[in-house]
């Protein structure tokens, strides 16, 4: 397969500002890469079940930001024998209609190197990146290299960044820009943190880019609760928790379906 | 070169290509305040009064160099130990925790957490949090609480909780993995009081300056007796904070610095780069970059990783690393015990297996040499008596 750029239709943020143009929350649901043989269709059946975007957590052996859900997640795919070279790969081989973000950490990406890296990307036609341990200060040199190929950087804002640094974050990130909900790994909770609503506002007072938050965002009550603050929702370990446990595309496609329902108004 | 080795706050925060501050956006602000009030700590008259009397009065510094007349005998060189067996908590790692827990007082904040391998650090961290009253939190990996025992017990004693981790492969990494994790939570009220010259900037430039005491003082300390630098200065190297510690005396002395790696995990020796745990540095990694497990038979070496600062060391020319296997280990702290009645944990025994291997080959005779001995062995006397069928 000859690696050809992002087509403009898919690139992460013209898609997500359009939708939003068009009245949408926008809904990006995570799944890893590689959790069980049918991951692939677990993607497609997140994109069925209406997805405006998907992250694909590509598992890596230390992932300091993630909590339970994830890393058990994590550590089954690479126990499977999942690498970012075959993750990628197998996501190419289908089509799911919205634009894929991959997340994993930065050692993968420098330990590939920003070539090599880049190309698994382009022939899994992935639209954007998010390291959450690659933070705005060491972020540059990537993000001007990925922009160059079409794929788009994420960067995230925490809600103890302050507000000046939490517009440049927002300036310089490309896609949207990722509102991390609360203080703390990533995990299912019962309720919305207060912080969540908090960043998505003062996100949304610096910045016009698409606003997305996640981390303790697990369920159609909790999108429900953000659509008013935010562009949208980034859900992660809920969903990783149900494939987990076996629900497979299903499972997802109910559940995201479900999100989808709560962001509409539904 | 003086510059990039003691100047402490540098903006950058790297030492050559390694370094900087690789870390998730809610710890961002916490590790630019730590940066900022170390800065200025560090600089303060009334601060460095402090920290230095808790030493004195409290750890029980200075400690001795020691000659050892039996082994300089038998191997045909001068062999000094720098004694940070006899501080109190047995280990260096006294050094760093007063210094951290004296900025975790001005910083405000009533609880400090840390990772801990063999469980020095782990204790030094709970005897500060007691001494200063704050509370206490320690994360080791459950194959390390298992086989460092009687660490654990001291930890509970002083009041720390202790929390096992199940994650990954159990060890140091995954201590450290849980203890990011939880500093994330927490971080409002709570320092991570981290162990080694290692992690995101400041963290392996403020470790370093609360360790280089232990160089400073032997330096002096060699100069008193022999009225010169040392022909040789060993460590040895797991995160790095004795050697950091120790080196940075002698980095513009004309001393052969060498740091000791286990076998099992030689970071510098056969790492490669890469990012982890907040530093860009290097690391055993397998070919896509997932992190392999350390292997060694000390718990506080078992570090897949190394501090940037040995890293850049390494790569400058001015630092060797050298690697040696359990078995050596073993012998250095049987031979150690026996010749000078001394019984050194097993991290420094690493140190001490290389001068016994190579005195009189890349030591060459009638060399005077310098080794940092960390800690004591107590803590190792167990799992070593087991190995040696109760020898």
């Amino acid at each position: 397969m000859t690696a050809v750029s992002i087509p403009e239709e898919m690139a992460l943020e013209a898609r997500l500002r359009s939708r939003r143009a068009g009245g949408a929350k926008l809904l990006v649901p995570y799944v890893t890469a590689g959790l069980t043989d049918d991951w692939v269709r677990v993607v497609e059946a997140v994109a069925a079940a209406g997805a405006d975007a998907i992250e694909i957590g590509i598992p890596f052996s230390d992932p300091i930001i993630d909590g339970p859900v994830i890393q058990a997640a994590s550590q089954t795919a690479l126990e499977r024998g999942v690498t970012p070279a075959s993750a990628l790969a197998e996501l190419g081989e289908v089509s799911v209609g919205v634009p894929l973000v991959a997340m994993t950490y930065c050692n993968l990406l420098f330990h590939a190197g920003f070539h090599r890296y880049a190309g698994w990307l382009e022939e899994a036609g992935v639209a954007g990146t998010i390291f959450p341990d690659l933070p705005k200060e060491e972020a540059g040199p990537w993000a001007e290299f990925a922009a160059g190929k079409g794929i788009a950087n994420v960067l995230l804002v925490a809600p103890t960044t302050s507000e000046d640094r939490a517009r440049a974050i927002a300036a310089e990130s490309r896609g949207f820009v990722y509102g991390v909900g609360l203080m703390g790994v990533t995990g299912v909770r019962e309720q919305l943190a207060a912080s969540a609503i908090g960043v998505a506002k003062r996100l949304k007072s610096v910045t016009d880019r698409p606003v997305l938050i996640g981390v303790g965002v697990s369920s159609p009550l909790h999108a429900r609760q953000l659509a008013p603050h935010a562009d949208g929702v980034v859900v992660g370990s809920a969903l990783v928790k149900i494939l987990a446990d076996g629900g497979g595309p299903e499972g997802a496609y109910d559940f995201v379906s479900s999100l989808r329902q709560a962001l509409d108004g539904q | 070169m003086s510059s990039l080795f003691a100047d402490p706050g540098s903006a950058s925060g790297y030492f050559g290509d390694f370094g900087g501050r690789f870390v998730p956006e809610p710890l961002m602000a916490a590790v630019r305040e730590l940066e900022d009030l170390f800065t200025a700590a560090w600089e303060d008259p009334a601060f460095q009064a402090e920290y230095h009397s808790i030493l004195t009065g409290y750890a029980g510094r200075p400690t001795p160099v020691t000659y050892c007349a039996n082994l300089s005998q038998d191997l045909g060189i001068e062999l000094y130990l720098k004694r940070e067996d006899l501080t109190h908590t047995g280990s260096h790692k006294i050094n760093n925790v007063v210094g951290q827990a004296l900025l975790t007082r001005r910083m405000g904040k009533s609880r400090i957490i840390a990772e801990t391998g063999a469980g020095q650090h782990g204790v030094a961290t709970a005897t500060a949090a007691a001494l200063f009253g704050l509370k206490c939190t320690v994360y080791m990996g459950a194959v390390d609480v298992k086989r460092q025992a009687l660490n654990v017990f001291r930890m509970r004693l002083l009041g720390a909780e202790v929390v096992p981790v199940n994650s990954g492969s159990r060890t140091l990494k995954d201590a450290i993995n849980e203890a990011m994790r939880e500093w994330v939570a927490c971080v409002e009220d709570t320092h991570y009081c981290i162990g080694s010259v290692m992690g995101p900037h400041p963290y392996p430039l403020m470790v370093r300056q609360f360790q280089r005491v232990i160089g400073d003082e032997a330096r002096s300390q060699m100069h008193e007796a022999i009225g010169t630098d040392p022909d040789f200065v060993v460590a040895c190297v797991g995160g790095g904070s004795n050697a950091a510690g120790t080196f940075t005396a002698f980095l513009e002395s004309d001393a052969a610095i060498v740091g000791v790696e286990p076998a099992g995990g030689a970071a510098v020796g056969r790492g490669t780069p890469g990012v982890v745990h907040g530093m860009r540095s290097k690391f055993l990694q397998d070919e896509f970059g997932q992190v392999e497990e350390a292997q060694s038979i000390s718990a506080g070496l078992d570090y897949p990783g190394v501090g940037p600062e040995h890293a850049y060391l390494a790569s400058i020319g001015r630092a060797r690393y050298e690697a040696v296997d359990d078995a050596a280990v073993l012998n250095a702290f049987q031979v150690l015990s026996r010749r000078e009645g001394i019984i050194p944990a097993l991290e420094p025994a690493h140190a001490l297996a290389w001068v016994l291997a190579e005195a009189g080959a890349a030591i060459p005779l009638g060399s005077r040499v310098l080794v940092t001995l960390s800690g004591r062995g107590d803590k190792d006397s167990e799992q070593v008596a087991e190995i040696l069928g109760g020898a």
